[in-house]
């Protein structure tokens, strides 16, 4: 229980640091462009890393099961510019449909 | 006077705008409340929301946290996972207007969808209808938290729901409303590739962690 409170000090103080760091630190100047572009793809990077996590992840091996079909649907649904929340509710819908018939 | 109606007119079109985000926020933090509270009890989660209000970090470091990793390995995950937030800082700085303070409270306000709105598409930010837009986001994602922590007991098994699905699904979306030009499209591959082949390899937490090096190989990507 340590252990989750020190993560979410952790991560609160590191959340207002970065948000603060740019419009406090840094004023009118930019980082080096080199780190900027590494910086600026982060996020897709990490993003990408915990969706197949999240979907074929299972402790230390991968499966394949109901969620597959959900985050598929959630795709499909995004290709189709839903909003969010359907999207997101489309996706428990399905894994929970598949499990109630397989 | 002028100028003070006219912020206070921005603001309100930008909480306008962040409803339907708020909504969708609401669904996602009540799942968050539910995955959390077998670990973190009924207070942590809503505290968590309450000063981190990050979807990515938190269920990036819960992630980590249930699939048994440390502390450790889940403030990396988390801090990397919001590291993003240093480029839009950095992108948003010379849009804030006032003091160092006032910089910083427009600045706190910060998230993905408020961000990505104020935007005016020429490199400069509208930091009153970014405040408007994260209004409904905050109330929805403490609210939902709570709610989450509150039903969670009573829902029975949230793999029966499907609410293991919400997490991936709300990543796969804001990965999508990323993913814009061949240098993301790589490092969003690139990215997959190292988690997956990882993930049977090393301990939790370590392949999200290591999909990192594929931002700075796509930073080499032509665009």
């Amino acid at each position: 229980m340590t252990g989750v409170w020190v993560t979410i000090a952790a991560l609160a103080l590191a959340t207002a640091a970065l948000k603060l760091a740019g419009p406090l630190a840094l004023g009118g100047r930019a980082l080096p462009l080199r780190a900027l572009g590494i910086v600026e793809l982060l996020a897709s990077a990490l993003l990408a890393a915990l969706v197949v996590v999240e979907t074929f992840g299972d402790g230390r091996s991968l499966t394949f099961d109901a969620r597959v079909l959900g985050v598929a649907f959630a795709a499909v649904l995004l290709a189709l510019r839903a909003p969010m929340i359907v999207v997101v509710l489309g996706a428990a819908a399905v894994t929970a449909l598949t499990r109630l018939l397989f | 006077m002028e100028a003070e109606s006219s912020a206070r007119e921005r603001r309100r079109a930008g909480i306008r705008r962040g409803v339907p985000f708020g909504i969708a926020v609401f669904a996602i933090s009540i799942s968050f409340g539910v995955l959390a509270r077998p670990l973190m009890g009924p207070v942590a989660p809503i505290v968590m929301s309450i000063f981190v209000f990050s979807g990515s970090a938190q269920f990036g470091a819960l992630a980590v946290l249930l699939a048994g990793g440390g502390a450790g390995a889940a403030i990396v995950a988390g801090v990397l996972l919001n590291a993003r937030y240093l480029a839009m800082g950095l992108a948003l700085a010379p849009s804030l207007p006032g003091r160092p303070l006032s910089r910083a409270a427009f600045a706190m306000t910060t998230v993905d969808a408020s961000w990505a709105s104020a935007s005016r598409g020429d490199g400069t930010f509208d930091p009153w209808y970014m405040v408007g837009v994260s209004i409904p986001q905050y109330a929805g994602w403490v609210l939902g938290t709570a709610v989450g922590v509150v039903i969670g007991p009573v829902l029975g098994d949230p793999k029966a729901l499907g609410l293991d699905a919400l997490f991936p699904a709300f990543f796969i979306a804001l990965l999508f409303a990323e993913v814009r030009g061949r240098r993301r499209v790589a490092a969003a591959g690139g990215g997959a590739g190292i988690a997956l082949a990882l993930t049977p390899l090393v301990p939790a937490g370590l392949p999200i962690l290591a999909a990192a090096a594929a931002a700075v190989a796509a930073s080499r990507v032509r665009s």
